[in-house]
């Protein structure tokens, strides 16, 4: 795992699953089409805006409301390297993980992280450093079981090894 | 030290004597759900897994309901897909048009929840199974489709809150208003990550129906689940839905709490969420003149024949207000039966509402009663974000049935006792 770069895309608390994408694209599941609306009805720029690596940070229980998985999938679908917030809700965390986007716990990087801020993550250690303010962040680190996941590249090739292992 | 009903049941089915909040176990699932949104990503991951058989003895349920009848090609296609896995793994439990309703009415009016059991699904509100005393949770797609290959999720233990109801409720007042209001005092992120179990003597005097809207409503508290240990009430629903056997479970009287909330019901108004989250719910009374264009009388909350019946009490011998929509629709094939042949279904087409069949439709915004920009709706549903319901500048106002059904014939949000 290397490190992640970009900039920040700074958003509220509670960010819902309806913000991040709409209901209106749910009868798809191709991510360049999902990730043609991300956060369409919360902020109707990002798409012009984001950059491939760039980083989401968010508030307090980012990611609340609906189970589609189709939320972290346009979000990597648009580019977005990972996720930092307060908190996140527990289904958009688990979703995130098991489809391989990042999503960090980190409050003080997330309430001083600013708009546009050029922020680096290197996800073994859980460091963030935001480069434009040259301030530096230690993350929650991941739970044992949860590092597996992540270190197979999510729950399916997880599940896959773990099959041939039977 | 004793353990919560979440932990008993999470113990149980991973084969483990105990378990402790924070843990990690590989829990043996006892069903698992998706629909036509989540179940088609599933199906796909299924595939990529490498897995050709679902796991033995899985019981997979698969039900049609959010943009069915289909509302456009690619939802057709979707609902063609999960009907093709069905076919092709000979899935019993697949409702399509004509069997499916809104698949958190539909699965336990079919029998197919029990006290003590684990169940996941591919959609949030999953957790209103904790109402027969089962845990269950919302999970995504990917989650769904390792349960399918392995009968396995992986879960974290939660730590549990105890929210103990106390006194009589007050008329019209129901299990909606008892969840707006706890939502509204804990906040949306109050339960994050953890079980919510009600308890107390309010709840062991809550119908079934009740009790399914308090937990299907868990996760707007951020809950994982929502859960009510299984008592009489229980016992008779169960008896009337199914014959097999199951193993119900309660807390211990030392089991270990993050933090225990006191709830008085004889205080709680009928209560109204204000846009746009769940926990601003205040007493219908405090919402000020708010005009509504739009009723929605219906959703995985209350859409039951009893949430029917309380409506049609109040919209019978009256009028829909002209600058008013009502749309009525029962949750589930059975409740629109039912709602026929108790004559309901004429007292809402006489009152100038439109009956829907069984579908998810409107409470996402995604058919059947979609907001144009500016409109401001009435419902029955559980969740008010921004768009939710349709034009990102629309507007949802979050209420149990009386509430609807009296906004409805007003014209604006009121309860029952403004009526003439
Ligand atoms: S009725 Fe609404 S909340 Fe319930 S399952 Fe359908 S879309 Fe989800």
């Amino acid at each position: 795992m290397s490190a992640l770069r970009g900039r920040a895309h700074r958003y509220g608390d509670n960010v819902d699953t309806d913000g991040i994408i709409p209901a209106r694209y749910l009868n798809t599941s191709e991510v360049a089409e999902l990730a043609a609306h991300c956060m369409e009805d919360l902020d109707a720029e990002f798409v012009r805006k984001v950059q491939p690596g760039d980083i989401v940070v968010g508030g307090e229980n980012f990611g609340c409301g609906s189970s589609r998985e189709h939320a972290p999938l346009a979000m990597g679908g648009a580019g977005v390297s990972c996720v930092i917030a307060k908190s996140f809700a527990r289904i958009f965390f688990r979703n995130s993980i098991n489809v391989g986007l990042p999503a960090l716990v980190c409050p003080e990087a997330a309430g001083e992280i600013e708009d546009g801020d050029e922020v680096a993550v290197e996800l073994r250690s859980g460091r963030i450093e935001n480069v434009t303010q040259g301030r530096s962040y230690q993350a929650e680190p991941f739970p044992e079981f949860l590092q597996q996941i992540i270190a197979a590249g999510g729950l399916v090739a997880y599940t896959r090894e773990r099959i041939a292992k039977r | 030290m004793g353990a919560t009903i979440t932990e008993k049941i999470l113990a149980a089915h991973s084969g483990q004597q105990t378990v402790r909040p924070g843990q990690f176990v590989m829990a043996e699932l006892d069903l698992m759900l998706g629909n036509d949104v989540t179940a088609p990503i599933a199906i796909e991951e299924f595939r990529k897994i490498g897995a050709k058989k679902l796991a033995g003895g899985a019981r997979l349920v698969l039900v049609a309901d959010h943009g069915t009848p289909n509302k456009d090609i690619k939802t057709a296609e979707q609902c063609r897909v999960m009907r093709e896995f069905s076919r092709e793994q000979g899935v019993q439990h697949f409702y399509d048009v004509g069997r499916a309703g809104i698949e958190h009415a539909l699965l336990p009016e079919e029998g197919l929840v029990a006290p003590g059991e684990c169940i996941i699904g591919a959609d949030s509100h999953t957790c209103t199974y904790g109402a027969v005393g089962a845990f269950a949770t919302g999970t995504g797609s990917t989650d769904l489709a390792v349960a399918m290959a392995t009968g396995q999720c992986w879960l974290r233990v939660p730590e549990s809150i105890k929210v103990v109801y106390r006194g009589e409720r007050k008329p019209w007042v129901g299990g909606k208003d008892l969840i707006l209001y706890t939502i509204g005092r804990i906040s949306v992120s109050g339960a994050l990550y953890q079980a919510l179990e009600f308890c107390g003597e309010a709840i062991e005097a809550l119908p079934m129906a009740d009790r399914l809207t308090m937990c299907n409503m868990a996760i707007e508290a951020g809950a994982k689940n929502g859960i009510i240990a299984p008592d009489a009430t229980t016992a008779s629903f169960m008896d009337s839905v199914t014959s097999r056997d199951y193993r119900p479970m309660a807390s211990d009287a030392d089991a270990e709490y993050a933090r225990t909330i006191e709830i008085d019901c004889s205080e709680i108004e009928l209560q109204v969420a204000l846009p746009a989250l769940p926990e601003k719910a205040r007493p219908v009374g405090e919402v000020g003149e708010v005009t509504i264009q739009q009723a929605v009388i219906g959703s995985c909350t209350n859409g039951r024949i009893e949430d029917m019946r309380a409506a049609a009490e109040i919209l019978r011998g009256r009028k829909v207000h002209p600058e008013v929509r009502l749309i009525v629709i029962p949750a589930t094939p059975r409740v629109q039966l039912e709602m026929v042949r108790e004559g309901l279904a004429e007292t809402f087409l006489e009152a100038g509402g439109v009956l829907s069949t069984p579908t998810c439709g409107p409470c996402l915004g995604y058919h059947m009663g979609v907001l144009a920009k500016g409109e401001r709706a009435v419902a029955t549903t559980n969740r008010n974000f921004v768009g939710r319901m349709g034009h990102q500048e629309s507007e949802v106002y979050l209420a149990g049935p009386p509430v609807a059904a009296a906004s409805a014939v007003l014209g604006r949000i009121g309860s029952p006792e403004e009526l003439p």
